[in-house]
């Protein structure tokens, strides 16, 4: 049962954390929940870490201030150092692991190592890395189904069918890498 | 109109638009430049003016032509930027001009910082220029209550002939959140622009638009009736809401804003804890609601009254003088552009329960 | 083999060791530089106060090794017109962007002019507001696009860019008014000449002085460092030809 779900987008400027963010919160109003969409902005915004809060909820929204939210999806080495350690305990940490070579400590809660360049460049487009890691957290969460996110992206973001192709394409193999991690998780 | 998702700021330009702003001067500052950058392309689409002006003192002084006019006209700006506007404000107070301004608020004094803050209430509702004068000022704690607001401050400012504010922190800018724009706009009856502005003395007498009365009767007299309007506003525009708000709680909040949300959460998990606490949300600053929270915060069960400001207790002093020293009256703010946590406001209430339970003691 | 080394290039003194937060290709930390340079070799930096303006270059305070006020956004020139009136044995200069100076600051900045005001203004043209995120600036080019002229500048609407050297050269005031830029090493050196001849005059108690920078905003004008400088180039130089536009001339009879 699903009351409101917090996730924290992280990495720098740049890494597409912004739009991802954007895109879940588009698919949370598609499915008629409640959705608020918080971005850092600041000094930091300029080649420093840039991150951004989605909060989906099924009643009105309070305090858009989240210390300690469900998941933190984390695209670089500092943001992993500064996320991490503020997922609520039970929560996920999903973790671009092209450009992070740690993992978390933490016991309390789940990891999900996402090689989200590398995906992205497979799928045909470095940008897509961000889709990638959503992919994961879609797959991980289901706060959203596939269905309203890749209708999301196609009306937001990516009108062209190749461009649309290679999201798509990103978007599965997170899914997929988030289902493999987890299950395996379950059955060990 | 289906529901879109839109930056705080968007959403406020938009629902300018759509409350038929006709004209918009600016001058960029963070956190509120989106409204700017919006209205760069949306007003000449809508065959609006859109002007950049050459600083926040030449641009409130356009609104003062502008509004001069008879039209629909508005500006946005964050506090340094509302702070050179108040030469101009009073003087379109005193000229009885229809203005609406909306401050995104950051953290001061001085240049301060671009993050959210409420430092800027004393500005706003005491009237930051000189001269006796108010300006009606509202205060949104969601991108749609921002939305509805700001389409109202158009509806006021025409009905009072006077400045109308919006005070929002820069979290209420740069957050996005679902809204919906009403399908068609309209308004109550107003008395039609042509009844006052200057549109060529034409088969008429000449109209002077001023706020110079050298004769301090004819001065007294024109203060007095603005004086008339703002007691009017007090009887007829006071907002406000409350939340949760029972004969259980011990405790009253008094927030507004972003600040009256996390209060909310913070609620809501004290009474999962079964800590019972209600909310008093002023929506309108000024006229501020006294009788309203006098009312809530003199039940039976309501020991003491906690404001939560992201400034320096500031509304704190008008929630006081509502209360009358009737129950005391306790403050927690964060300021500089730091967001209180729910966490943080969490033990400041548990704290104001502990401190009341043991004075009864003593007493006893 | 022991080899007699002399330092040819080094760190001024008056500029401090330390990482700025300008964006790469960006040319304020150049024109931070000259200023150092002068400051050094007049032997000014003690007796030196600097007016930080609101802009990209309101942290210089904490590049530059001197004293300084941060002013609220165009004022720089009153602050610093109370400072050196009160101060005249020091050295004053204000910093300060197009959108500080030419826009919000036109009238300080017009005024100290023709007080003659003996202090010293380094102004930034950069074509843009840098650090609001690229909004229209007084300076910005016909054409150009802009966050707040995402059509690109109309002069119909907002009027011709504003030519700062050669607007206040039309006092009657004597002074010192040069343009110059900073985007090859030829440029550079004339610059350092500029401004230190402005840091002299002042030094002399002169009259006021300005050295108009033409300067790079890689991160808003959209374009890579060296795209920055081409444009510089071809576009900026056109409009606002580099020279010097009054002299200070000694009265007669001195
Ligand atoms: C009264 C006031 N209005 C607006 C601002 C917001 N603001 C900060 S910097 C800036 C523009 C700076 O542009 P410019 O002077 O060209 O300097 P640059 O960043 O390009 O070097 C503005 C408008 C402010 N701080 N204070
Ligand atoms: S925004 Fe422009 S002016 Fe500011 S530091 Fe970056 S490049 Fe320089
Ligand atoms: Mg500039």
């Amino acid at each position: 049962m699903m009351h409101q779900y917090e996730v924290t987008f992280a990495g720098f400027g740049g890494q597409g954390i912004m739009t991802a963010g954007q895109l879940l919160a588009y698919a949370g109003i598609e499915e008629d929940k409640q959705v608020a969409w918080i971005p850092s902005y600041g000094p930091e915004m300029r080649g420093g870490t840039a991150y951004c809060t989605v909060v989906i909820s099924d009643i009105p929204i309070g305090s858009p201030i989240i210390s300690n939210p469900q998941c933190a999806c984390v695209f670089n080495r500092p943001s992993f150092d500064k996320f991490t350690p503020l997922v609520k305990a039970g929560g996920l940490a999903i973790v671009n692991s092209s450009l992070i070579d740690v993992t978390t400590d933490r016991t309390d809660i789940d990891e999900i190592l996402v090689p989200a360049n590398e995906i992205a460049m497979k799928a045909g487009n470095a940008k897509a890395a961000n889709v990638a890691v959503l992919g994961a957290f879609i797959g991980a969460t289901g706060i959203v189904s596939f269905d309203t996110i890749k209708r999301v992206i196609k009306e937001k973001m990516a009108r062209k069918k190749s461009v649309l192709e290679i999201n798509y394409h990103a978007l599965d193999e997170g899914r997929k890498l988030a289902l493999k991690t987890l299950g395996k998780k379950a059955r060990g | 109109m289906a529901k879109v998702l839109m930056k705080g700021n968007e959403a406020i330009a938009e629902a300018a638009l759509r409350a038929g702003a006709e004209g918009y001067f600016c001058y960029p500052i963070t956190p509120q430049t989106e409204v700017a950058e919006y209205l760069s392309k949306r007003m000449p689409e809508v065959g609006g003016m859109f002007l950049q002006g050459e600083s926040e003192l030449a641009v409130a002084n356009m609104l003062f032509g502008a509004a001069s006019t008879g039209k629909r006209v508005f500006t946005t700006s964050s506090s340094p930027g509302i702070s050179l506007m108040q030469e101009a404000i009073s003087y379109m107070a005193g000229a009885e001009l229809p203005v609406v301004i909306i401050n995104i608020m950051r953290g001061g004094p001085g240049l301060g910082g671009i993050l959210p803050a409420q430092s800027d209430y004393f500005q706003a509702v005491k009237g930051g220029g000189h001269g006796d004068y108010r300006t009606l000022v509202l205060a949104p704690s969601t991108v749609q209550e921002a939305v509805d607001l700001t389409m109202l401050c158009f509806y006021l400012a025409q009905k009072y002939r006077n400045p109308v504010m919006m005070i929002g922190d820069g979290m209420i800018g740069q957050m996005m959140e679902a809204v919906e724009f009403p399908e068609s706009y309209e308004e109550p009856p107003l008395p039609p622009p042509d009844e006052w502005a200057a549109t060529g003395a034409k088969g008429r007498k000449a109209r002077i638009i001023k706020s110079l009365f050298l004769d301090p009767v004819s001065l007294e007299n024109n203060v007095l009736i603005l004086e008339k309007k703002y007691q009017q506003m007090i009887r007829e525009e006071v907002r406000c809401e409350s939340y949760k708000i029972s004969a259980k709680n011990k405790v009253l909040i008094v927030a507004y804003g972003t600040t009256a949300r996390i209060c909310q959460t913070v609620i809501d998990e004290l009474e999962a804890d079964g800590v019972s606490v209600g909310l008093f949300r002023p929506i309108s600053l000024y006229p501020f609601p006294e009788k309203e929270i006098l009312k809530e915060a003199t039940r039976k069960n309501i020991k003491s009254v906690l404001t939560i400001e992201m400034s320096m207790a500031q509304m704190m002093e008008d929630v006081e003088r509502a209360i009358q020293g009737r129950r005391p009256v306790h403050f927690y703010g964060r300021t500089g552009g730091i967001v209180p946590t729910p966490e943080e406001v969490k033990e400041q209430v548990l704290k104001v329960l502990s401190v009341k339970r043991r004075s009864t003691k003593k007493k006893s | 083999m022991a080899v007699d080394s002399k330092t040819v290039f080094d760190r001024p003194v008056t500029l401090r060791d330390v990482v700025t937060h300008y964006c790469p290709g960006c040319t304020h930390g150049v024109i931070h530089r000259l200023v150092a340079e002068t400051l050094d070799e007049l032997g000014l930096r003690e007796r030196t106060c600097g007016v930080a303006p609101v802009g990209c270059s309101v942290l210089c305070y904490n590049y530059f090794d001197t004293d300084f006020m941060e002013a609220p956004h165009g004022r720089a020139p009153a602050l610093a017109t109370g400072f050196k009136r009160m101060r005249p044995d020091m050295i004053v200069f204000t910093y300060q962007g197009d959108g500080d100076l030419a826009s919000i600051g036109m009238g300080e900045i017009v005024h100290a002019a023709n007080r003659g005001e003996k202090f010293t203004t380094i102004f930034i043209n950069n074509a843009v507001y840098g650090m609001t995120g690229g909004q229209m600036a007084p300076t910005t080019l016909p054409g150009q696009i802009t966050t707040t002229c995402p059509a690109g500048r109309d002069v119909n609407h907002t009027g011709e860019p504003i030519r700062i050297a050669e607007l206040l050269a039309a006092l009657a005031t004597p002074g010192y008014i040069e343009r110059v830029a900073v985007h090859t090493p030829a440029h550079i050196l004339k610059a350092k000449k500029a401004i230190r001849k402005a840091f002299t005059l002042q030094r002399d108690n002169k009259c006021y002085t300005l050295v108009e920078v033409l300067s790079t905003c890689p991160t808003n004008w959209g374009n890579t460092p060296g795209e920055a400088i081409e444009w510089l180039d071809e576009n900026m130089i056109k409009y606002f030809p580099l020279g010097c536009y009054k002299d200070y001339v000694e009265p007669e009879g001195k």
